[in-house]
């Protein structure tokens, strides 16, 4: 298709597996490795067709910070002969990219900073270990804000990310070239990270489907560390079913994650088609605030129609501290990250200023070179909230109104199964609409912090659009929840096709 | 609230960052505003309420036997540091 597609006469040269290829990408996960495993195509020639879509995109959306072009078609070829051989995982010879904040053994890993520009893991993240031992192929590493602190994907050293809908407009972050990459199709699945919103947030914006599973569920083992008592990772995909697949094979207990939780992993794909009726569903009064783009709120009201129509009783719930999320997470998220971000001290590993006087110097300038504005605004946020005689009026105090936050969760799962709500005030704005003013920037995430902060599973599905921009309908359950709401999410998916609509020009 | 030039200069100081003087007035004006914003807390009655520090209260830190696990990598692990001579870090001299 494409270009050639125009001159008729050369489609007679290409054989019918070319043609096939370049359409290859409009399938699912599910149906890629079901196509592997029946040997339709072969790994080399998946990765080689997305390695050309990868490259062709790269100028227009920057998704990619580094492509990993020897080492995916190696790693093809090795699942090809594995497939061959019959021992294949369930996610044989499939090609996904990791988020660069996720460590990979000799592959550089930046987290989106200059700081570290240069690094080069020495291990894989568990979830790295853990998707390669299940057969997938990593293609690359994906752009992202740097040190996951942004909701925009500006905050990148490496340069913005452009939404694929329209490449004037910001993906959303700080996961945004994972989710760009699976909504123009480079890659039909991601790893990403949500702290206070960057998989849900981006997956609206991008019109796919994100998950953050319950904090500890997934190992943080070789995750850049942000703020640890939020800090989850979790999966972006076209649909509930692939993210199902996904986090199956991505979750479970690590005895390198002191965090992790020692539960086992249900069989998320088995629950997907259980039926909706009788659920009781809670829409969250609270988010449908005067922030709200009306026709968003539409959306979501057709959303719950639908989930309705399966069987679903739909009620609002109100969750009267959920507003106050934003300020407790800009204490909590900033002080973890002003603890956390200390390691980067130009002597270990990371950048290094050029002719340090002495050791205080070598430090701060190392530091001061190596993080951007945003990075550098919450590691000072941190230190002070942290500091001296202002510890018990912040830090503490924001812990206290987390704990409020919490309870409202617990209340409203005493009677509903499933919370619902927009993902986002508004659909994808424009880049540089919302870089001047910090605290603008930080209300993107006015939806999605309260479930980082109690901890809570939560997913977002397209939804529809508002004015030629997806909107995502978000669903939170109670820990470990993570079946039901995926459960949720498929059934909506098995009634609408807003998460089968890719942009044009990426179709 | 309004941070000075001085509370801004000595955050940057015990956080080991170096500002360059055109950054100072741009971050006592955007922390200045943070801090309003999150400010905002103090109006909130949290009586005797715990103060949560991990969203899964009641699980406790898992110990591990105490056994070697590690092996000696210092060599890849040195191979990031910017600068290592016969397996140690180098920095400026810190004692005369």
């Amino acid at each position: 298709m494409r270009r050639r597609s125009r001159a008729g006469s050369t489609w007679s040269r290409r054989s019918l597996n070319e043609v096939f290829l370049d359409v290859i990408h409009r399938n699912s996960i599910t149906q890629l490795a079901a196509g592997l495993r029946a040997k339709k195509f072969s790994s080399v020639e998946l990765v080689r067709a997305y390695l050309q879509r990868i490259e062709a995109s790269q100028t227009a959306l920057n998704a990619f910070i580094s492509v990993t072009r020897s080492e995916a078609l190696e790693a093809a070829a090795a699942a090809d002969r594995d497939i061959a051989a019959g021992r294949g995982g369930p996610l044989a010879g499939v090609p996904i990219g990791h988020k660069d904040l996720f460590c990979t053994a000799g592959v550089r890993t930046t987290c989106g900073s200059r700081m570290l520009g240069n690094f080069v893991s020495p291990y894989d993240a568990t979830v790295v270990a853990k998707l390669k031992a299940a057969g997938a192929v990593t293609l690359g590493k994906l752009n992202m804000d740097e040190f996951a602190m942004g909701s925009s994907n500006e905050t990148s050293y490496y340069g913005p990310v452009r939404n694929p809908w329209n490449t004037d407009f910001v993906p959303g972050g700080s996961s945004g070239g994972s989710a760009a990459a699976v909504a123009a199709r480079l890659v039909p699945g991601a790893t990403a990270t949500d702290t206070g919103g960057s998989i849900r947030q981006p997956a609206a914006l991008c019109g796919i489907t994100g998950m953050k599973p319950t904090y500890g569920r997934v190992s943080r083992y070789g995750m850049i560390a942000f703020a640890s008592s939020l800090d989850q990772a979790g999966v972006l995909a076209t649909s509930a079913e692939d993210a199902a697949l996904m986090l199956r094979e991505m979750a479970g207990f690590d005895p390198n994650d002191s965090t992790s939780v020692n539960t086992p992993v249900p069989d998320y794909l088995a629950a997907l088609d259980a039926p909706l009726a009788g659920m009781k569903i809670g829409l969250i009064k609270e988010f449908l605030d005067e922030g709200l783009d009306r026709e968003n709120e539409r959306r979501i009201r057709e959303a719950l129609a639908v989930l309705e129509r399966l069987g679903a009783s739909v009620r609002e719930v109100s969750l009267p501290n959920l507003p106050l999320s934003v300020p407790v997470y800009y204490v909590v998220a900033p002080a973890e990250c002003s603890s956390n971000l200390a390691r980067y001290d130009g002597v270990r590993f990371g950048h290094r200023c050029k002719d340090p006087r002495d050791l205080n110097d070598l430090y701060r300038r190392s530091r001061g070179e190596g993080f951007g504005a945003e990075v550098k605004r919450r590691v000072m946020t941190g230190t002070y909230v942290l500091s001296a005689g202002y510890y018990d009026a912040y830090y503490l105090k924001a812990q206290r109104v987390r704990q409020l936050i919490t309870a409202d969760f617990k209340r409203a799962f005493a009677d509903v199964d499933v919370l619902v709500g927009p993902t986002s005030p508004t659909p994808a704005f424009r880049l540089g609409a919302k870089t001047a003013d910090p605290i603008t920037m930080y209300l993107n995430d006015i939806y999605t912090i309260g479930a980082n902060l109690a901890g809570l599973p939560a997913l977002s599905v397209p939804c529809g659009f508002v004015g030629g921009l997806p909107v995502g309908l978000q669903v939170v359950g109670p820990h470990f929840a993570e079946a039901r709401i995926l459960n949720v999410a498929h059934r909506y998916q098995l009634e609408t096709d807003w998460h089968q609509k890719s942009p044009e020009g990426f179709a | 609230m309004s941070l000075t030039r001085a509370q801004i200069e000595s955050i940057a100081y015990l956080a080991r960052l170096e500002l360059e003087p055109a950054e100072i007035p741009v971050y006592q004006e955007s922390l200045s505003r943070i801090l309003d914003f999150v400010g905002q807390l103090d109006r909130i009655d949290t009586g005797d309420v715990a103060p949560m520090a991990h969203p899964l209260e009641g699980l406790t830190q898992r110990l591990r036997p105490d056994a070697v696990t590690e092996q000696d990598r210092h060599e890849v692990y040195q191979a990031n540091a910017p600068q290592v001579a016969g397996g140690l870090y180098l920095v400026p001299k810190v004692v005369e």
